[in-house]
């Protein structure tokens, strides 16, 4: 295969990828960052104990994330169908995609939440601020850096998600390294090295970019 | 010293934790009053509660059972609204500092004035007044990672002071300095109760920290309250073991004795009224050398206490004579033999 026949199957490929990451990890934040702070808020010793809720909403959370994300979107096709309209195409693979991302960022999200020291959260309790004045003036800006970090990673996970829509009719680079690519023998494999080559650099241009932003914002680096 | 209606006050309160290991008193029935304008302090080893007992003064912790009344109001009972109001009034300063670590120094002290609601022009001028009160005039701009301990601690205290409390609650807040440092840091103290009026509770396992700055002084063991009074009272009358204990003037008889490699004499000095050199009395009265091997003794309003580890004569009448002598004068004395 020539370059001039790679190059635009690439640039197809790169613009759906594109197409499913951008929204997906958008609402997945949308849904995901809510749950991580009711997951933090909500445990024992924390500023709102709800331990009940908090271990229903653990649960429902790890269930969806034990689930392989192959076997997700077929299972949810039923409902993909109904929620989008259809169950091929990039458009359609966004919601198997938020489903499966929102409870991953929800722990990430979590994790990084609860990385911000106890005894602050404490003196912002002491000073009389509300639950809310402590989730948006003390948790989230403490946890900042971390959350930035954690949202690379995020991305990085539903990029791999993206790459697996593929087999399932969802397009993107993973479906042009596999179906345009793999499936159609030895003469087209160059496509396939090109596709995965250039998943490999966005996941390292994301990774660096987050680690880059992280250090910038972390106030606590001299 | 304390005012006709006291502006803290505690009545019975009770904490009980229970853990897998079953319940855990934490506090036992504390009563205790606080006046206005008074420095307060809470002293009490590791585990004795104080820390508990602060925490329930802002309902940080919620106790047992009992009351606490700030300027009259029950604190353990009002709604969530007043709580966070009343809160605003009784600041508080950690052992830790617990600063927002991405906020300057400027944005850590504007903090409450933001839940006050207060302008941003507004809060910005009296960011700069408190710090120029804590000395931090300089540091506006920094962030929390580029300060010292005590300088922290200053921030800590310019945020406290922003909603303009009645009370300070200080859990240990020198516990984690140097000596010069809490120092400057109780003279700041010290300074704000004289100029703003300001309430301050503090707690603390120092005694001098206490003897420095306290008008008034609790003494907490094992979640009650061994004594209370004046802070010159206690520490001249000192009448709870645990009081002795705490300053270091009650010899502890089980402490462990590898530090006598040689046969000794524990010589225990307890609030022994002696008005003559009990050494130099032995040397001569015996003839001997009085090896002294330790000794950590202290006079406190005109009594010794503490002990002494002196070298036992080989001679084992002359030993049976020196401890019949010793005790005699009113001290005991145990023979001490190494391992």
């Amino acid at each position: 295969m020539s370059w001039e026949s790679i190059a635009p199957l690439l640039r197809e490929g790169l613009l759906e990828t594109l197409g499913m990451i951008l929204p997906a990890s958008l609402i997945s934040y949308l849904i995901g960052m809510p749950l991580g702070v009711l997951l933090v808020i909500t445990k024992k010793d924390s500023i709102l104990p709800r331990p009940k809720f908090n271990a229903v909403l653990g649960a429902v959370v790890n269930f969806l994330r034990s689930i392989p994300f192959v076997i997700l979107i077929a299972m949810l096709f039923p409902v993909t169908r109904f929620v989008m309209g259809t169950t091929l195409g990039t458009r359609a693979s966004v919601f198997p995609l938020v489903i499966s991302a929102a409870p991953y960022v929800a722990r990430i999200v979590e994790s990084s939440l609860l990385e911000v020291d106890r005894g602050v959260v404490e003196a912002a309790q002491a000073m009389g601020s509300t639950t809310w004045q402590i989730i948006y003036k003390v948790l989230l800006p403490e946890a900042l850096p971390s959350l930035i970090n954690g949202a690379a990673n995020s991305v990085t996970t539903i990029l791999a998600y993206t790459a697996m829509v593929s087999a399932v009719g969802g397009g993107g680079l993973g479906a042009t390294a596999i179906t345009k690519g793999l499936n159609r023998g030895r003469k087209f494999y160059p496509l396939m090295y090109a596709a995965s080559a250039l998943l490999v650099l966005m996941v390292q241009l994301i990774n660096v970019t987050g680690s880059r932003l992280t250090k910038r914002l972390d106030h606590r680096i001299r | 010293m304390s005012a006709a209606a006291p502006l803290i006050e505690i009545r019975d309160l009770k904490k009980v934790y229970t853990n897998a290991g079953g319940e855990v008193v934490a506090l036992n029935g504390i009563s205790l009053s606080i006046g206005r304008g008074e420095i307060y302090g809470i002293i009490g080893m590791s585990g004795a509660g104080k820390s508990t007992l602060i925490r329930c003064l802002n309902r940080l912790d919620t106790p047992t059972s009992g009351t606490v009344l700030i300027d009259g109001q029950d604190v353990l009972r009002m709604d969530k609204r007043t709580l966070l109001q009343t809160r605003r009034k009784v600041s508080m300063i950690f052992q830790q500092f617990n600063l927002l670590m991405q906020r300057t120094v400027a944005g850590n002290v504007r903090y409450p004035l933001e839940l006050a609601g207060v302008p941003r022009k507004q809060a910005d001028e009296r960011v700069r007044e408190l710090l120029q009160i804590v000395d931090l005039g300089d540091k506006h701009d920094s962030y929390p990672v580029q300060l010292s301990g005590g300088q922290r601690q200053r921030v800590a205290i310019a945020r406290a002071l922003a909603s303009d409390p009645e009370v300070l609650l200080c859990d240990e807040a020198t516990s984690a300095l140097d000596p010069m440092t809490t120092q400057s840091i109780l003279a700041l103290l010290q300074d704000i109760n004289r100029r703003l009026g300001i309430t301050i509770v503090l707690i603390t396992h120092e005694m001098a920290v206490i003897r420095q700055v306290c008008t008034r002084v609790a003494i907490l063991d094992g979640g009650s309250i061994a004594e209370e009074g004046t802070v010159d009272d206690v520490f001249i009358h000192t009448r709870s073991v645990a009081g002795k204990r705490l300053f270091g003037i009650l010899a502890n008889e089980d402490e462990p004795e590898e530090n006598a490699d040689i046969p000794a004499l524990r010589v225990i000095f307890d609030s022994a009224d002696i008005g003559r050199p009990v050494i130099s009395s032995l040397i001569r009265k015996f003839q001997i050398d009085v090896n002294i091997l330790a000794a950590d003794v202290k006079r406190v309003g005109g009594k010794q206490y503490g002990q002494m580890l002196i070298e036992a004569p080989a001679d084992e009448n002359l030993k049976r004579q020196i401890i019949d002598d010793l005790t005699r004068q009113g001290l005991k004395v145990k023979e001490v033999y190494p391992k």
